[in-house]
């Protein structure tokens, strides 16, 4: 089984699919990945010979951030907004959505499963 | 889309002429300001800033992380005082 950055690629995929099982690739960079190696992208992964793996293992390294460092990556990034207390730090604090989106209805994802509020009968 | 590099940041001429004085001088005075949509800019760092946000001038202290934010987004022009009693008391678990 082909392990590259800590991920196991799916055996029975291709590779163009496959290598989109790592945090940080997708259908783009992995197309991109197996034609600068020049990788029979329909080819499956565990077809991959140790050299084409190693390879793929030294360019995803080397040229772009995956796995574990991306994720730091992003990380850091929401802290430093969270940091300056900007408002998008803020939006961030307060579990909301960021981008301007509305947060009157809707939202559940930034905001959760709904916590229904008992409203007072009249 | 953002802004084309060409450009430059856009700060407003009074803010940025405003703050290269203070920052050539040696008292650090907090510079009073409407103008929520300049960018902060390197010259900027180290001095207060009084944004107005509707109501009030809030003071912002320019940091190095804040470059390239608008004042505005550091003073917040909204408050949520939270949703009706009930909520607040024994909403969040």
């Amino acid at each position: 089984m082909a392990r590259i950055a800590g991920v196991d690629l799916p055996k029975n995929k291709t590779v163009e699919y496959g290598l989109t099982a790592i945090y940080g690739v997708g259908l783009f960079t992995a197309n991109k990945v197996c034609a600068q190696l020049g990788i029979d992208k329909n080819k499956k992964c565990d077809d991959l010979t140790e050299e084409e793996q190693g390879k793929i293992r030294h360019l995803l390294e080397d040229e772009y951030s995956v796995e574990g460092q991306l994720r730091a990556e992003v990380t850091l990034n929401i802290k430093r907004l969270l940091d300056i207390g900007c408002y998008r730090g803020i939006r961030h604090r307060k579990g909301l959505p960021v981008r301007g989106q509305r947060s009157r209805t809707n939202a559940r994802t930034r905001k959760g499963p709904k916590k229904t509020v008992a409203n007072k009968k009249k | 889309m953002s802004r084309s590099l060409k450009k430059g940041a856009f700060v407003d001429s009074h803010v940025l002429s405003k703050a290269q004085a203070m920052a050539g001088s040696d008292k650090k005075q907090p510079i009073k300001t409407w103008s929520r949509r300049s960018t902060i800019v390197p010259d900027m760092v180290g001095l207060t800033f009084s944004v107005y946000n509707g109501k009030q001038f809030l003071p912002v202290y320019v940091s190095e992380n804040m470059v390239g934010h608008k004042l505005g987004e550091f003073a917040m022009t909204r408050t949520f005082r939270g949703h009706r009693k009930t909520e607040t008391a024994g909403g969040k678990k």
